[in-house]
């Protein structure tokens, strides 16, 4: 039932057969999945897809499996939530949040890619599921492949945030703190995934972990009522998830279910880990990687591995790029939520506090419909605002007590 | 002692399988045309008009040589440099 064609290399087109790679043994290019799209646009229409279970596998044409998909049955078809409220602070005419905060069952879009590549997994017949994370990630592969059946071996930085930690922990994986940054993991785990045998989701498995994140554009377009928002803002970490979102519309066009997008991609950033954006403001596509200091850890990558895509993507599209200091991020969180109810983590914060910049820096347009991609649980960042965002009213248990503090609030 | 240079997976065709193999000092450029001497075609698949390719990560002591100087880092005996495709995590 797969429609998957094979792999291939973006770079020099080199073709190779569905197996655990991920690196063009010629150039060492990213290998991408290759899909028959005229026999999937043959098969796929809106109504298959809208009499199909909420969940991410109804796009499952659009998805490197072979078989029946096995992970994540219960993941993906998070709300697209009309923001008026946060419209109407920022000027815009019409604006969603794609609501990522609740995705089943670890609470950020790391769900959607993990549930893809445990699915290959099994296909590939691997007993051991392994990652280089900077926190959601290891949430997700901690959970589903502990349901899945999976042995775990999950690579943190150690400096990661203490919460984050116990959300990993819980699910009994084999939890290893690095003593490095993430881009030290990561390289770690590049190595480590040469002496073991396993499927390593964002290594060896990343051609089919990735296009997980498409996902998250489908359900974009299909909840726009089959159409592509004029403005799309994306946080980048690796900027995997911000190519993969702008595949998705070409790929839904492509097959027939909406007109071609005329969307201008967003790049959102810390400004304490930004080599992407850095790159776009500068007009120039060499990636410098760098050393991150920012209190937005799950985008923490300073040298990522799809900066270059997401440059291309960006300068395609007409979009642009910002970054934002730990202060803004900070209060675009306490936007959110005050003006929303959703609670966002770090990264939340980076991606609302972008939008706010391009706004007022004029690139991105107020009166074109926007998305904004909210990728991760306020929750589980917790410790970033201990501090920011005032405390309770302490009273005696007396109707006395609670008056006078009732005085006080209305007063203010 | 030498120059202690891991080799990717997809590199191990070329170095008969090996994971890892002996270098000499010298620049990190002087390094990947000295292993090219031995494993004819290396140079060509991990460098292009003398830079490191786009999708190539060069580590010297775990320092990735963009914080040092790039293709002109010095290697010394008893280093340990390894090549990693750029293309991972996230």
């Amino acid at each position: 039932m797969g429609h998957v064609k094979g792999l291939k290399c973006r770079e020099c087109g080199r073709e190779y057969a569905v197996e655990p790679i991920y690196v063009c043994e010629f150039c060492f290019g990213p290998l991408e999945v290759a899909y028959d799209y005229e026999a999937i646009a043959k098969k796929l229409d809106r109504k298959t897809i809208k009499s199909r279970e909420k969940n991410l596998w109804r796009y499952r044409e659009l998805l490197p499996i072979d078989g029946e998909p096995q992970v994540g049955l219960d993941s993906g078809y998070t709300p697209l939530v009309k923001a008026d409220n946060l419209a109407s602070v920022l000027g815009l005419r019409e604006l969603y949040i794609k609501d990522d905060t609740v995705v089943h069952p670890t609470l950020s879009f790391k769900d959607r890619v993990v549930a893809v590549a445990l699915t290959k997994a099994k296909e590939f017949g691997f007993d051991t599921v392994a990652c280089a994370s900077t926190g959601n990630l290891a949430h997700a592969v901690a959970a589903h492949g502990t349901r899945a059946g999976f042995d775990r071996f999950i690579f943190i930085p150690a400096s990661l945030e203490r919460s984050k930690i116990v959300a990993s922990l819980v699910y009994q994986p084999n939890l290893i703190a690095v003593d490095g940054s993430y881009d030290d993991v990561n390289r770690l785990c590049s190595e480590v995934a040469n002496n073991h045998k396993w499927a390593f989701v964002n290594i060896n498995i990343r051609p089919f972990y990735a296009e997980g994140s498409k996902t998250q554009g489908f359900e974009i377009l299909e909840q726009l009522g089959w159409r592509a928002p004029d403005n799309v803002v994306v946080p980048c970490a690796s900027g995997s998830l911000l190519t993969k979102i702008w595949k998705s519309f070409k790929e839904f066009h492509e097959i027939g279910l909406t007109d071609k997008p005329g969307t201008k991609v967003f790049a959102a950033q810390a400004t304490g880990c930004s080599p992407i954006s850095a790159a776009i403001k500068s007009g120039n596509d060499f990636i410098r990687p760098v050393k991150p200091d920012t209190i937005a850890k799950s985008l923490a990558i300073g040298n990522p591995a799809d900066g270059y895509y997401a440059y291309q993507v960006v300068a395609e599209t007409g979009g642009w790029a910002e970054d934002v200091s730990d202060k803004e991020i900070v209060e675009a969180i306490k936007l959110l939520a005050r003006t929303e109810g959703i609670f966002a983590e770090t990264a939340g914060g980076v991606t609302l506090a972008s939008t706010i910049k391009l706004i007022e820096s004029g690139r991105l347009d107020k009166k074109g419909s926007t998305v904004i991609c909210i990728t991760g649980n306020g929750l589980k960042t917790q410790e970033a605002l201990v501090g920011q965002i005032g405390g309770e009213h302490q009273i005696k248990p007396n109707l006395e007590s609670f008056e006078a503090v009732l005085r006080k609030i209305k007063n203010k | 002692m030498a120059v202690t240079v891991r080799i990717p997976t997809p590199l191990q065709k070329l170095t008969g399988g090996k994971e890892s193999v002996e270098g000499k000092p010298g620049t990190v450029m002087d390094l990947i045309t000295y292993l090219d001497g031995l494993y004819g075609g290396l140079a060509e698949r991990i460098s292009e008009g003398g830079k490191v390719r786009r999708f190539v990560n060069i580590y010297v002591n775990e320092e990735d040589i963009r914080f040092l100087k790039a293709e002109e880092t010095e290697v010394k005996d008893g280093d340990e440099v390894s090549i990693i495709p750029a293309i991972a995590g996230g």
